[in-house]
C-alpha cells in the first residue's frame, strides 16, 4: 500500500543583534554561566522590559528574505508556563498577531521546483539553560535569557526527509545571506520540531501527528522523520494508530521516545504584555529595511539561470549557501566557462566538501586554483581523469594545480609521435587481442585502450590515443 | 513645637531659612515614629540610619549655600512594593520577606535627586492587592484618626504615615483606587497620576495597564509638591509618556486665584444609582458641592452608560495581569522557598502555597480562571473590549467639563475583619475609583469632612494629562473652606 508522509516544521532561530531583546545585556554564546545578565532577563521584580529596535529589524528581514506579509502593528502577548530556566513564570512571545504572516520558500528536487509555504513567522525572547552537573544538581544559566528569537512556522508542504533537509537548508542558506543569525544548530542557535503523520493513498486513512522535539542536527531531522514515516505506516498496517504526542529523538538510540500525551497540552493563557506598548510599523521602514537586504537565493538563483545559461537545479544547488554562489561567480572572473565551472563545483567539488562535511570556504581551494585547474582540462594540458587527481591534491595540501602538475609530471602526452610509440608496444605484447577484436570481440579494444593509458601513466590524451589505436590496428 | 505636625511646604521653608536643621526634623520623626508605629504599623521596615546620614548631607548643603532640591529634607514613606537598592522590598508578603533589590526604582532615584529623605518603607496589602492593609504579612495599619478603623489600602501603611505625622509626604501605588481611598480614610490628600506621568520602572506590579504610582499629602500643595518631583518620561518604561514633563509644577499654581470661578463640573449619575453611598457621606457629598456652587462652579449631572460594567471589567483585568505577575514567585531564583519538596513541581507548588496569602491566591485562581480556555474570550477580551468603550464615553464628558466630582469610596472608614467575608460586597466599592484606573485618566481624593469622627473624601477626576486642572479644582475648594 502506498503512504503519503505530511511534515511541517516549526524552525526557532536565535537573531545574531548586538543586545537581548529587552535589555542592554549582550547576545553572546559561550561566556561565563549567568554573566550577561540583569535584573530585567532575571525576570527581578520592577524590572521592565524595553523592546530593542534591532531585534525588530532583523526579524522584519526575515520576514521580508520569506516574502511574508509585516504586520504594520507589533504587539507583545505573554504565554505562561512554570519551567525553571523561564524566570518570569512566562515568555513574551506573540499569540494572534504575528509580525509576519504567510511566506514561502522554494526548494529544488529533481522533479523540479516546489515552494514550501509558511504560516507565520512570531517573536519572542529565549529562554534560560539548565545545566545538569555530575552530583545530580540542576544549575541555571540566564545568559540566553531574553535572547531574541523568531519561530517559523511552515505548513505541513513537505512529503520527505529529503524535502525536510532541502527546506532546512535554503532556509539556513537564507537567514545567512540576510545576516541575522548563526544558524548554527550545533549552538542553538537554530532549533527544529518536526510535526509529522503519513496518509494511506489508497483508503484515505490518516495517522495521528507526532511531535518531535529535541533535534540537534540536520542528519537528525532526516533520521528521525524516516523513523517516524516508518512507525507510523507499520502502525497502520497493523491496524492501530499514533497517539497525538510529543516525543523527543534520541541520537543514541536512533529512535523517537514519548515525552508526552497532547491529551494533557497545557493552556498557556495568553495575556497582552501591559509592559510593552504595541510599536506601528511604518511602510517607509519597511522599505529601509528591504533596501538594506543583500541578493537573495531565490533572486541569485533567477540570475545564474539567465546570465550562466544554468539549469534551475545546479542554479538552485550553487546559490544554495552566499560562499558558495561567490566561489562560483570568482571562478569565473578567472576562467569564462560557467558550464565547465558548474560542472566541477557541481561534481567533485560539492562531493569532496559533503565528505569533509565542511562548508567551501573552510577548505583548502580557492576560486584562482579551480580556475587554473580547469584551464589545464580545457586546453588538453590533462586530461579529465587527471585533473580530478590534482583536485583531491588541492584539497589536501592547498598547492596550486601548476605545482602539483610539475611535482608529479602529470602533463598530458598528446604528442602523436610520443602516444605511437606506446601503442606499438602494446599491439606488439597483445596480439591476441588483436585477434579477438578482429573477430567481432568489440570489448577487446576497451582493453587496449587501457594498457595504452596504463603505459603512459595516464597521461596519454585519451581522444588522441583512442583514435590512433583504431587505425593502428586496422594497420596490422 | 512639634515639628512633625507641620505641611510639608512649611518644614522645607524652615530648613531653607535654617530655623531648623534637617537633621533636628528627621530625628523628630523618628522619635514620632518609635513612639507610634508600634501602634499603627505603618511601617514594615525604618531607614533610620541612612535617613540620618543623608540629613547631614542636607545640613552641609544649606551650609554650604548650595540650592536643595524639590523636596529638600523631607522625610518620606515609600510604599514597599517599591523596590529601593539598600532596603528590603517586602511587597508585605512572606515571598519576599528578605527580598533586597540590586536597583532602585525611577521614582526612588527621583527623590533622591530632588533630596527627599526615605524615612521608611511603608506597609501595604500583600502585593498591593487589598483595599484596607489588613492582608499585609507583616499585620494590618490601623487609622491614625480612629484605632479601630482600618487606614484603607491597599496603600495604607503610607496613608496613616502622613496622617499621623510620621512621614512628612508619602509614595503609594494606585491599580483601582489604592492611593484615593486611604487618603479618604485617613483624611488626607492622595493623588493618582494620569497612566504614563510616573515611571512605572522599580514597582513591583499588580495589573501593567491599571498601575501607577500615586502620592500622599497633607494638604493639596504637599501632594503637588512631591507629584511634581517623581513625575516625568523615563526610557525605562515604555509605558512613560512625554506628555509627562510638564503640567503639575507648582510653580504654574498661584495663591491667590480662585479656582472654582467657572469651573465646569460633571457628575456622573450611574455612581449614585449603581451603589449607593453611605448616606451620612452623601451629606458630605452634597455639602462640598454647595461650596463649589457658591465659588462660581458650574455642576450638571451627566451619563457615563458603561459604568454599569466597569467594577466587572476591572476585576477581571486587574486579576487577569495579577495572576501574570505573580507567576515570577516561583522559588527558583529570588523569594521564599520551600524546604520540602522532591520535585520541581513540589518546589513550585510548596513555595506559592507557604509564600502567599489568601487574598492574593484568590486573586491568582480568579485571573488564572479568566485567561484560561474559553473565558479568554469571554471575560478578558470582553473586559478589554469594556474598557475602550468607558474611554469613549469618558472622552465625551472631559469634551465638555474640567473635571468630573464624587465620593472617594461609597463607605465610611470600616472596622477591621470585615472585607474577608464580604469579597463581591468589597469588591464593588471600587466603583468610585477604578474606573480612572481603566482609562488611564488622573484623579485626587481630597478630605471633605466627618461623619462620627471618620474622615470623608471626595473625588476629582480629570482627564488624561490634566493634572492642571483637578489639583486646581482641589487648590480652589480648599482655600473656599478655610
Ligand atoms: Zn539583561
Amino acid at each position: 500500500m502506498a503512504y503519503k508522509t505530511i511534515i511541517g516544521l516549526e524552525i526557532h532561530v536565535e537573531l545574531s543583534t548586538k543586545h537581548k531583546i529587552f535589555c542592554n545585556c549582550p547576545n553572546e554564546f559561550g561566556a561565563d554561566a549567568n554573566t550577561l545578565v540583569c535584573p530585567t532577563c532575571l525576570g527581578l521584580p520592577g524590572s521592565m522590559p524595553i523592546l530593542d529596535k534591532e531585534a525588530l529589524e532583523y526579524a522584519i528581514k526575515a520576514g521580508i528574505a520569506f516574502d511574508g506579509e509585516i504586520s504594520k502593528l507589533i504587539k507583545m502577548d505573554r504565554k505562561h508556563y512554570y519551567y525553571s530556566d523561564l524566570p518570569k513564570g512566562f515568555q513574551v512571545s506573540q499569540a494572534e498577531i504575528p509580525f509576519c504572516n504567510g511566506g514561502y520558500l522554494e526548494i529544488e528536487l529533481e522533479s523540479g521546483t516546489k515552494k514550501i509555504n509558511l504560516e507565520r513567522i512570531h517573536i519572542e525572547e529565549d529562554t534560560g539553560k539548565q545545566i545538569h552537573s555530575e552530583e545530580g544538581e540542576t544549575l541555571l544559566d540566564f545568559n540566553r535569557s531574553g535572547v531574541p528569537l523568531i519561530e517559523i512556522v511552515t505548513k505541513p508542504d513537505m512529503n520527505s526527509a529529503e524535502e525536510a533537509k532541502l527546506f532546512l537548508d535554503k532556509l539556513r542558506a537564507t537567514l545567512k545571506y540576510i545576516e541575522v543569525s548563526n544558524v548554527k544548530m550545533e549552538e542553538g542557535s537554530l532549533r527544529c520540531d518536526v510535526n509529522i503523520n503519513v496518509v494511506n493513498s489508497d483508503t484515505g486513512e490518516k495517522s495521528n501527528i507526532s511531535e518531535i522535539k529535541n533535534l540537534n542536527s540536520f542528519r537528525g531531522v532526516v533520521k528521525a522523520i524516516e523513523f517516524e514515516e516508518k512507525r507510523h505506516i507499520d502502525l497502520l498496517e497493523s491496524g492501530s494508530n499514533t497517539k497525538k504526542e510529543t516525543r523527543r529523538w534520541d541520537e543514541a538510540k536512533t529512535a523517537t521516545i514519548l515525552m508526552r500525551e497532547k491529551g494533557d497540552a497545557s493552556d498557556y493563557r495568553f495575556v497582552v504584555d501591559g509592559d510593552i506598548p504595541p510599536v506601528k510599523i511604518a511602510n517607509e521602514w519597511i522599505d529601509e529595511i528591504k533596501a538594506t537586504l543583500p541578493e537573495l537565493p531565490q533572486d541569485k538563483k533567477t540570475r545564474f539561470v539567465e546570465s550562466y545559461g544554468l539549469s534551475s537545479y545546479d542554479a538552485g544547488v550553487l546559490t544554495q549557501t552566499k560562499e558558495l554562489s561567490e566561489f562560483f561567480e570568482e571562478t569565473l572572473k578567472h576562467i569564462n566557462d560557467s558550464k565547465l565551472v558548474s560542472n566541477w563545483i557541481m561534481g567533485d567539488v560539492l562531493r569532496r566538501l559533503n565528505d569533509d562535511e565542511i562548508e567551501i570556504n573552510q577548505s583548502n581551494i580557492t576560486p584562482i586554483a579551480l580556475a587554473d585547474l580547469l584551464a589545464l582540462v580545457r586546453d588538453d594540458k590533462i586530461n579529465n581523469n587527471t585533473g580530478k587527481k590534482v583536485l583531491k591534491e588541492i584539497f589536501d595540501t592547498g598547492k596550486s594545480p601548476e605545482v602539483i602538475v610539475k611535482e608529479k609530471g602529470l602533463i598530458q602526452i598528446s604528442d602523436e609521435g610520443e602516444i605511437k610509440e606506446i601503442i606499438k608496444k602494446v599491439l606488439d605484447d597483445n596480439e591476441q587481442s588483436i585477434i579477438d577484436f578482429k573477430n567481432g570481440k568489440d570489448r577487446a579494444i576497451g582493453f587496449l585502450v587501457g594498457q595504452v593509458m596504463k603505459a603512459s601513466r595516464g597521461k596519454a590524451n585519451p581522444q588522441l590515443a583512442n583514435k590512433m589505436l583504431l587505425e593502428m590496428i586496422k594497420e596490422r | 513645637m512639634d515639628l512633625t505636625s507641620l505641611k510639608a511646604w512649611e518644614m522645607k521653608e524652615k530648613i531653607i531659612n535654617k530655623e531648623i536643621s534637617c537633621k533636628e526634623l528627621i530625628e523628630a520623626h523618628i522619635r514620632k515614629i518609635e513612639k507610634e508605629d508600634p501602634d499603627i504599623n505603618a511601617f514594615i521596615t525604618l531607614n533610620k540610619d541612612e535617613a540620618l546620614r543623608e540629613s547631614d548631607k542636607i545640613d552641609a548643603k544649606i551650609k554650604n549655600g548650595q540650592d536643595i532640591g524639590l523636596l529638600g529634607g523631607l522625610p518620606i514613606g515609600i510604599k514597599d512594593n517599591i523596590v529601593t537598592k539598600n532596603i528590603k522590598t517586602t511587597c508585605g508578603s512572606k515571598m519576599l520577606e528578605n527580598y533586597v533589590s540590586p536597583f532602585d526604582a525611577s521614582v526612588i532615584e527621583k527623590i533622591k535627586y530632588n533630596d527627599g529623605i526615605i524615612i521608611g518603607k511603608t506597609n501595604l496589602d500583600e502585593f498591593a492587592a487589598g483595599d484596607s492593609t489588613e492582608t499585609s504579612y507583616f499585620g494590618p495599619t490601623k487609622n491614625p484618626i480612629n484605632k479601630n478603623v482600618v487606614a484603607g489600602g491597599s496603600s495604607g501603611g503610607s496613608a496613616a504615615a502622613v496622617a499621623a505625622n510620621m512621614a512628612a509626604l508619602s509614595l503609594g501605588t494606585d491599580t483601582g483606587g489604592s492611593v484615593r481611598q486611604p487618603a479618604s480614610f485617613c483624611g488626607i490628600v492622595g493623588i493618582k497620576p494620569t497612566y504614563g506621568m510616573v515611571s512605572r520602572y522599580g514597582v513591583v506590579p499588580v495589573s501593567d495597564t491599571l498601575d501607577q504610582v500615586g502620592v500622599f499629602g497633607r494638604d493639596v500643595k504637599d501632594a503637588t509638591l512631591i507629584l511634581n518631583s517623581i513625575t516625568g518620561y523615563d526610557k525605562k518604561d515604555s509605558t512613560s509618556s512625554k506628555k509627562s514633563d510638564s503640567v503639575v509644577s507648582l510653580a504654574n499654581f498661584k495663591e491667590d486665584k480662585d479656582y472654582l470661578d467657572g469651573i465646569k463640573i460633571a457628575i456622573p449619575k450611574e455612581y449614585m444609582d449603581l451603589v449607593p453611598a453611605d448616606k451620612k457621606a452623601q451629606e458630605q457629598f452634597n455639602t462640598a458641592m454647595k461650596v463649589f456652587e457658591k465659588s462660581g462652579a458650574k455642576i450638571e449631572i451627566v451619563s457615563i452608560p458603561h459604568l454599569k460594567y466597569a467594577a466587572e471589567a476591572y476585576y477581571i483585568i486587574m486579576t487577569s495581569e495579577l495572576s501574570s505577575n505573580m507567576a515570577r514567585y516561583d522559588g527558583i531564583a529570588f523569594g521564599h522557598r520551600a524546604e520540602e519538596y522532591e520535585t520541581l513541581d513540589e518546589l513550585y507548588v510548596n513555595s506559592r502555597t507557604e509564600g502567599f496569602g489568601n487574598e492574593i491566591k484568590t486573586r491568582i485562581m480568579a485571573g488564572t480562571y479568566a485567561l484560561t480556555g474559553a473565558q479568554n474570550k469571554e471575560l478578558y477580551q470582553k473586559a478589554m473590549r469594556v474598557r475602550r468603550l468607558l474611554q469613549e464615553d469618558y472622552d465625551k464628558v472631559f469634551a465638555s467639563y474640567d473635571v468630573i466630582l464624587s465620593l472617594t469610596s461609597k463607605d465610611l472608614p470600616f472596622e477591621f475583619n470585615l472585607t474577608e467575608n464580604n469579597l463581591i460586597e468589597s469588591y464593588r466599592a471600587n466603583i468610585y475609583t477604578a474606573p480612572a484606573n481603566l482609562v488611564g485618566l488622573c484623579a485626587m481624593s481630597i478630605p471633605i469632612g466627618n461623619v462620627d469622627g471618620l474622615p470623608v473624601g471626595m473625588e476629582i477626576t480629570g482627564d488624561r494629562f490634566k493634572e492642571e486642572n483637578i489639583i486646581k479644582a482641589g487648590l480652589g475648594y480648599e482655600r473656599a473652606v478655610l
